[in-house]
Parts: C-alpha cells; structure tokens; sequence
C-alpha cells in the first residue's frame, strides 16, 4: 500500500513541473493566437496554439462572439499552410469554434477544395468540417461532390460522407433523400463499417416507409451483412419490422424470427446480446421463443468480462419481471454472481434472484444476501431492500424471515434514506399482512429506541399510535413510547405525546396510567409539547359522551384532508378579529404545478426571458383577486378555477387568455389581456360574450379595462348566472372592443382622440371538467372501500381506435379533469391493459372515486370498463353521462 | 425511431477526477457545470473499482457507463440505457488501446497532456456527434497519429530549422525525465 502514496507524491509534482498547460490563461493564448498570422507560417507553433484553445474549450472556458470570430479568420490564414499535423488541428478547431453562417463563407473553398485533394485524410476530413458548419444553400452547391465521396473507394472517405449525411439528415432532409442510389452501394461495401453507416443512413431515409424498411430488412436477412455493428442496426431495424407487422394485424408465424434466432449463434458477442435483447422484448414473446436467448444469457453469466455478465444479468433482470419462471435455468449461475466484484452486477443478480425465486428458496437467498449488503453502498442496498418488500407481498408466508432481515439492517449503520426504505417496507409489510403486525411493530419500537433521524422517529410514532392500540396486548408499546419524551428532541417528543393520547383514548384500561403519563409532560421544556398534553388530557378526562366521543375520535384520528400549502396560506390570510377560522374554507385543489415546472427545466437553459408572472395566477391567488372586487364577493366560496385557455393564437396584436372561475351559482370569465404593439394604448376594454349556445347561463354583470398600456396585462371579467349546484355546460363566443390611442414612441404620451375597434376572439366552452377538483387520495383502496359498494355504477364504452393505452387515458383523464392516483396514469409500454385510479371532488363537495380499466385489442380497438363510487349517486350517474357524452 | 447505437459522452480523467479530455454529443449536460457534476458522480462510483485488466460497466442515472484505468488515467465511454454495452465497451477498447499506441505503451497523465493534441484527435476519430466512426485501435491510432512528432516522418516536409527544435525538444525531454 506503501507505493501507490509516494507514486501520487510523485505525480503531483511532477504536475507542478511539467504540465504544459499550468496556468495557461485565455487572454494570453488569444494573443498568442496571433502567430497564425506571420507571413511564414510555423505549423509547430501553431499546432501548439491550438491545442492550447482546445484545451481552454474542454476545460469548459468559453470565448466571447468577438474573441471566437477573431480566432476563427486568423485560423483560416492556416489552410496556406501543407503542413499535414497542422490541417488536422484546424480542422478541429473549426468544428469547434462552430462558426456562424456568414463567417463560413471564409473558409467553404479551402475545405472544398481539400475535399477535392489527392490526400484521402484531406477529403474524409474536409467533409466532415464542411458538414459540420454548412447550411442549406451551400450543401446543394458541394451536394455532387458528397454523392461522389459516398461511393470512393476510400472507406474512411465514404465514412466521413456517410455520417455526415446521417447529419445532414435532421436539418436538410430532402437534399440526403436524394442520395439513396449511393448509399444503397455502399451497403455492398467490403468495408465493415461504411456498412454499417450507410445501412444507417439508408434506414433514416425511408423510416417513414413501411414497406421499403420491410423490404430492406427482408433483403439483408438472407445474409450479405459482415459487420457486427451492421448486424446490430438490422437486429434493431428487424424487431421495429415486426412489432409494426404484429400491430397490423398479421398474425401467424413471426416473421423474421427465424432470423434473429441465428443471429444467436453469430461469432461476434455484440450481435448475440442485440439479438437475445430483441427475442426478449418481442411483444407477446412465448417460452418457446425465448428459451434459446435466455441458454446465451445464462452463457454470458459465466463469463470473465465483467460487461458480458452485466449485459446478461441486466437483461434477465427485466425477463424476470414478465417471465420470471423462464428465468430459474439461470438461478444457479446468477447466485455465484451475488459474490462478483462489480457491485452493480452483484446488485442486479440478486433483484433477478428475488424476482425469480420461489418459497422454498427464500431463507437460503437472504443469508447469501446478508453476507453481501455490508459491502455494499446505500444506493445498492436500497434496490435490494425494495426488491425485499415486494418479494414478501408475493410469498406472504415467508415474512417471518423476511422480517428477520429487515430488522437486522435497520439495526446497522446507514444514511437517511436507506433508512427510510428499510421502514418503509416494514410499514408495507404490516400493512398487508396482519400475522406480521406484532413482530413488526416492535421491530420499529426498537429502532426508534435509538434512531438518529427525527422524521424517522415521528412516522413510526404516528403509526403506532394508530396500529398499536388494536394489538393484543398494547402496553407492552408504551414504554417504547413514553421513553422518547424523556431522551429526544422537541419534535419527537410532541409526536410521543400524540401517540400515547391515542392508546389512552382507544384502549379503556390503559386511560388512568396514560394520564398519569401526560401529566408529567405539562412540565415540559417545550411549548408544543406542553399544549399537547394539555389538549389530550381535557380529550381524555370528558365524560365519554357519544358526542365528544366521535369528535375526540374525528380529531385524533381523521386525516386532515386538504393540502397542507393550502391551509398554511388560508391561516396567514385569517384575520383573528373577524369569526372563528372555518377549515371548509381552504380550497382543496392540489398545484400540479411544481413538477411540471421540474420537467421543463432539466432540459431547457433557465434564465433567458422568462415570461414576468401573471399578476395572480394560482388558486389563492384568484381566490383574493376575486373577493376584493365588489361585484364578485357576493358569490360565496370560489370552487375552481381552470388553467389559462388561449383565446388568441401567438405573436397576434392582442394576446388574450381566459379563466373560468366556478361558483356554486355563478360563472365567472377572467380575460387576461396583452397589448403587444409600442405605438398603441388601449382603453374600455371589454369582452362581448354571446351566450347564445349556452342557454343554462345568463349575464349578469362585466367588469371593463379602463386603460391596457403595451405590454403590461390587465385583466376584464365578466360573470354569469347559471343553476345552482348544476354542471350546466355551453358554448361562448368572445369579442373584444376598446378604443384605440395612438402613441408617439419617442415621448411615450398617448394622443387624445382614440379609435373604437373590436377584434374577434376564439370561441370558449364550460365543459364538465370545469366542475370537478382534482383532489388525490393517499391510500386508493382504502378511500374506495369505504365508499357504498351499492351507489357503485360500472359501464363499458367502446373508445374506438387510439395510437396507445396511454393516450386512451389521458383522454379519459383531461375529459373527467380528475386527478390519476398512485402513478397509475403511465402505462407500461406493450401493455395491453391497464387500471387507471382516478379521484376528485364534484361540484357541491361531493367526493368521486373511479376506477377505469382499460383493455386493447390487435387493431388497437379500446374497450374501457368504468367504476365509479361518488358519495352522492346521482354524481355518479353524472359521471357516466360526461363519459358518454364525451 | 429505432437510431443506429450512440455515444452521449467520452471522458478521460485523473486519479483525483480531474478532467484532462471530455467530449459530450448528447444534450444531457447543457451546461459545464452539469458536467463537471457529472463527472464527478461517475469518478466516485467508480474509483473504487479495479478496471486495470477488463472493461467495467456499471449504471448511473439513468445511463450505461464502461469504463478502463491505465496507471494515472481513467477513461469513460457513456450511452443510453437502451444501448448495448458491447458496442459501447468496443468503443472504449478502441479508444483505450489507440491511446495506448500514441503514447507509445506509457500512457500517463503526463504523456497524456504532454499529447493532448493526440488525445483530441483521437476522440475525433472514433466518434463524430455521437455516431461510431471507427472502433480498430490501429486505425485510430494510424489517422490520429500524422501530427505526432515522428522521427520517421518525411524530412522534407520540414525545414532545418524545425527539424533542429524537434530534436532540441526531445533532448530536453529524455534530460527531464
């Protein structure tokens, strides 16, 4: 061990000494950037230089527009140079520096004219520059000479013309088409990878031909294919033939299957993985099929290079998932796996083995198992851990010893979350198998007798307050409990104290001792903690009255059923002066926003012109915007209100959005207004609304714009009277009309005289949607079970042809305007059915429950059967009918 | 949509992580800071591992990462999770050897940026915007190598006087070592 510490002692100084580039800046290399300019040139030199600036752009440094574009006229001084090393480093740096399309003029005829060289390195890599950097115009000028380098004898000449179409492709489409004649020769190519690029190429061109990719693919089968990387495209382009042929209709024997079958037995490894990957991921794959390319996999288990044994056990791992009993053969060779050096295969061997594994071989696996997750990182062991828990779902029998060994874990060292998958599986665990409640719950007692995460410790609390208490024998937890309120913090102590108010409150004989307990907490350190006690112990010291009795219970017990963002912001918004805070009054609609704002902002560069927020968008956000304006307040309690509706197509004049605001009564429009041109001011700005095909609603009032400056919205509303407590639905068609002030640009006043103008709007619909609240529910079940099994009403529709299940759904899903429950709006790919959990709350707060399963036939025919529980039955009939409708 | 096999990323590091060549083709990591972050992540999951004789491979969010060390240099090759991770292990074996070649079998940190002109190269050779050029270390190596300073490149395309540096820095060079 001694050695490799002197060996870095070493390197570091020799670091010091010798790396070219320590201390390199980028001001002084620009400048010594100017060589490339000296009359005799010095290709040394300037070799160096650019290497140096490459080396400044890997390390991630950036040039300024005006430092590259001097960079780059100075670099293409060089092309006077013969200087082979030096062309070379020019053409990288071009590539690099990616010039703008008026700068490349400057150098497009040296490179064709290096594409025309004698010297093959000179035409291969000219090409690849010119392609790099060239637009639309200039391709069709160099497009002869590309034709030409497809078919040159040179393979890394025809390479380089290849992949520059594959290139091109994305950006000047119906220039490559043209090339099909060349590259359709260079799949006769005895070079292997010409090959494989132009099958490449040739696939991107007619991809969107059916049946020309059937017939290239029905061609190349019979065997004219050399290179293994070739092999692979055809493997994939050949599975993508016949999951398009499976989904038309034709049935029957598999076509090609024969194919990738002996592909199995090709001398390169890669072209056998490809293929024992496509075997397994055919749709509807039968045993019979997959047999021999699970004998090749379980081949590759064995074998000393680690990525062939991470490629099979990969793949058999998600084999496993679908058909795990095809899987076994290898169960042997994947259990030596669990010892490999890789960790990540070792990893993935045991997930396989758990997945596969059947009762009987449960206690050997977790005590192979055991031995390996001490030497293993949290991000391993956490995999394992759920891979546990879904494994004693599937062997309930066999949670004793799954129990064991989550215990165990839970007892060693381990961060936060590995922690927490660990509890969370017990949790599961118990949950779903009332034999394992006991042992699991003392499983948890024990851990939190000495658990360093406060989450941790309150969650195990709150569910043992309400497991505990119907267990045989509930004291036996409450000295688990009581010990957190002498040893923890504040946070966990409040939490004991609930808890142990809960047994006090449900297990009759346990009340005195427990309130002997509270009372010692009223002289606690911490205000939570005494207020708690307190509270429970007046909860606790009522005289058991029937009435008190189920609000204890309702208080203790029931779950506080609106989002807790919206309850922070309705108490900062109360005013203590006026009547008692009313918990009905917090809008129950769940923001989905957050995570689509995750979504657009991974891929997307931030910061650059991002829109200014809408005034008040959000639902407190109109909630307060529409109480403060006289005309409105009288309508009670906002329901909903939808998301924006764009009434005006982009870039037009005027940019207007509409929200529909739904009361119990009423309707509400609010036109969100955008005055788009500088040299106007808008004033009375109104929307006509023709209510016409809504016959359910009348106008009742509106509500003008005095004045729209360019560029800073307003909002005008109008508001409409409809049946209460009814989903009336109808048609509106908008105009908007204002007067028009010309403004003069350099002092920015408006002129006094104006112009009345109107400008039509799109048409707007109330639709059924519009009346129902998405509200998530955190356990389906449970909530479904609890509704009226009689008030339920199941229907099955016809949904007609779709491209997918998931496009069926989020149909159904955007019609109902509900909120999918559980994740299960995605659909597995190659599913052919699905069940989608759907909740929400209806107009008149009544809460809705629906189940949609979801079934596809081969012509992509999709039946739909719904289910649906509403606490109110005529809400779901209301349902059905929207569904019908719809 | 099924597209010929690609490369999101090469990477050549030191024995502390530290980039000395990356080449990136997808639009994963936007930004140098994405990158360096994921640099980072890949070198501290794999540093413990010995990948001095065969190829490595492991999984990192969502990708297949193959990966080999020689003495102070650790090279990586990153696709997709769909992707085969042979095509992508022939790739690094490509790549991995042909430095090896360049830097005439001691392959170092030091030699590495002593060449970093090479390394470029290199990378240029093997992978154009994520698409597999050439995977034969003797071809890579054979077109990335014009610009090395060979003593048996033809004279005349050198003047005296650079031919006198040439040597002037090879002497330098064997002193300082």
């Amino acid at each position: 061990m001694a050695q490799p510490y002197a060996k870095k002692d070493d390197d570091h100084d020799d670091e010091l000494e010798y790396s070219p580039f320590m201390g390199i800046e980028k001001g002084a290399v620009l400048q010594e950037a100017r060589v490339f300019n000296d009359a005799q040139v010095d290709p040394r030199r300037c070799s160096q230089v650019i290497t140096k600036l490459l080396y400044l752009l890997n390390q991630g440094e950036s040039f300024t527009k005006v430092e590259a574009t001097e960079v780059f006229f100075s670099v293409t001084k060089l092309f006077q140079s013969k200087d082979t090393g030096l062309r070379r480093m020019v053409y990288l740096i071009i590539k690099e520096l990616s010039p703008s399309s008026d700068e490349v003029i400057i150098v497009t005829s040296s490179l064709m004219k290096d594409m025309n060289s004698k010297i093959d390195m000179y035409r291969a890599n000219a090409i690849r520059v010119l392609c790099r950097i060239i637009d639309g115009t200039l391709l069709t000028q160099i497009e002869r000479y590309l034709k030409q380098a497809i078919v040159d004898k040179n393979p890394v000449v025809s390479s380089a013309a290849l992949v520059s179409g594959l290139h091109l492709l994305k950006t000047n489409p119906e220039i490559v088409k043209r090339w099909s004649n060349e590259v359709q020769e260079g799949i006769q190519s005895r070079s292997a990878l010409v090959q494989f690029h132009a099958l490449a190429l040739l696939h991107q061109i007619r991809q969107n031909d059916r049946l020309a990719v059937s017939k290239l693919v029905g061609s190349l089968t019979r065997g004219s294919v050399r290179s293994p990387l070739a092999q692979c495209l055809l493997i994939r382009y050949t599975s993508q033939v016949i999951r398009d042929m499976s989904n038309h209709g034709q049935s029957g024997e598999r076509p090609f299957y024969e194919f990738l079958e002996s592909c199995l037995r090709h001398k390169a490894e890669m072209v056998i993985l490809e293929a024992a990957r496509a075997i397994t991921e055919l749709d509807g794959v039968t045993s019979r099929e997959l047999t021999p390319a699970i004998t090749v996999l379980q081949l590759f288990l064995s074998s000393p290079r680690p990525v062939l044994r991470f490629a099979a056990v990969r793949t058999l791992n998600k084999v496993a998932m679908t058909h795990p009993m095809a899987v076994t053969n290898c169960n042997i060779d994947m259990e030596s796996l669990i010892s490999d050096q890789n960790r990540s295969i070792a990893t993935l061997a045991i997930t396989t083995l758990l997945k596969t594994g059947n009762e009987s071989s449960v206690e050997r696996l977790m005590k192979q198992i055991t031995n390996f997750m001490s030497d293993i990182a949290d991000e391993f062991k956490i995999v394992v851990v759920e891979a546990i828990r879904s494994l004693c779902v599937k062997f309930p029998l066999k949670y004793r010893s799954l129990m064991t060994f989550l215990s165990n874990i839970l007892r060693e060292e381990g961060g936060f979350e590995y922690k927490r998958a660990i509890v969370d599986s017990i949790v599961t665990i118990i949950r779903d198998i009332p034999d394992a409640k006991e042992s699991g719950l003392l499983h948890l007692c024990e851990f939190i007798e000495d658990c360093e995460f406060t989450y941790l410790s309150t969650q195990i609390l709150h569910f043992l307050g309400i497991e505990g208490p119907n267990t045989s024998d509930p004291s036996k937890y409450i000295r688990y409990i009581y010990n957190r309120v002498h040893l923890e913090n504040a946070t966990v102590r409040a939490a004991a104290v609930s808890t142990l108010a809960k047994f006090g409150f449900m297990v009759e004989s346990l009340k005195p001792r427990i309130t002997i307990l509270l009372k010692r907490c009223i002289y606690d350190s911490d205000d939570e903690v005494r207020d708690r006690a307190t509270l429970f112990l007046s909860v606790l010291g009522g005289d058991g009255t029937v009435d008190t009795d189920k609000d204890s219970t309702e208080f203790l017990f029931g779950s506080l059923e609106v989002p807790l963002v919206n309850m922070e912001t309705s108490l900062k918004n109360y005013d203590p002066s006026e009547e008692a805070f009313d918990i009905n009054s917090v809008p129950r609609e769940v923001k989905s926003q957050p995570l689509a704002e995750k979504k657009a902002q991974g891929k997307k560069p931030t910061g650059l012109g991002a829109p200014p927020a809408a005034p008040a968008s959000g639902f407190d956000g109109y909630e307060r915007l529409l109480s403060s304006i006289p005309e409105f307040a009288a309508f009670g309690k906002l329901f909903k209100s939808s998301s924006p509706v764009e009434l005006t197509e982009a870039e037009t004049e005027y940019a207007v959005n509409v929200v529909k605001h739904i009361f119990d009564n009423h309707v509400v429009f609010q036109y969100n207004c955008t005055n788009t041109i500088p040299e106007q001011l808008l004033e009375r700005v109104n929307v006509i609304v023709d209510a016409s095909e809504a016959e359910e609603f009348s106008e009742l009032t509106s509500k003008a714009l005095n004045s729209l400056p360019y560029d800073s919205p307003g909002q005008a509303f109008v508001a409409f009277e409809k049946p209460a407590g009814v989903p009336a639905v109808g048609k509106f068609s908008n105009t908007l009309t204002f007067v028009v002030k010309e403004v003069d640009p350099s002092t920015g006043e408006a002129e006094d005289d104006g112009v009345e103008d109107e400008y039509q709007l799109e048409d707007l619909e109330v639709v059924a949607a519009d009346y129902m609240v998405k509200v998530s529910v955190s356990n389906f079940r449970n909530a479904w079970e609890s509704m009226n099994e009689e008030d339920e009403h199941v229907d099955e529709y016809g949904l007609g042809q779709r491209e997918s299940l998931g496009e069926a759904i989020k149909a159904v899903i955007d019609l109902l305007g509900m909120q999918p429950c559980e994740g299960t709006e995605t659909v597995p790919s190659n599913a052919r059915s699905h069940t989608c959990l759907l909740s929400g709350v209806y107009i008149g707060n009544v809460k809705v429950l629906v189940r949609a399963q979801f079934g596809m036939d081969s012509s992509k025919e999709i039946a739909m059967k719904l289910a649906v529980r509403a606490e109110d039955v005529s809400v779901a009939e209301a349902i059905h009918e929207i569904v019908a409708n719809g | 949509m099924e597209l010929p096999p690609k490369v999101k990323n090469i990477l050549l590091l030191d024995s502390e992580g530290k980039r000395i060549a990356a080449k990136y083709y997808s639009g994963d990591w936007p930004t140098n800071t994405a990158k360096e972050a994921f640099e980072k992540a890949v070198f501290s999951k794999t540093q413990k591992t010995n990948a001095r004789t065969e190829v490595e491979v492991t999984a990192l969010e969502n990708n297949i990462i193959v990966y080999k060390f020689v003495q102070d240099l650790h090279f990586f090759v990153t696709g997709g999770e769909e992707e085969n991770e042979l095509i992508l292990a022939s790739v690094l074996q490509g790549l991995f050897d042909a430095v090896n070649l360049l830097l005439r079998g001691n392959a170092d940190k030091r030699e590495a940026l002593d060449n970093l002109d090479l390394i470029f190269l290199c990378f240029d050779e093997i992978i154009d915007g994520g698409i597999v050029l050439e995977t034969d270390a003797n071809v890579i190596a054979e077109k990335a190598g014009i610009n090395s300073i060979d003593p048996n490149a033809p004279l005349s395309e050198q003047t005296i006087s650079q031919a006198l540096a040439t040597a002037r820095e090879h002497l330098t060079r064997s002193l300082m070592k």
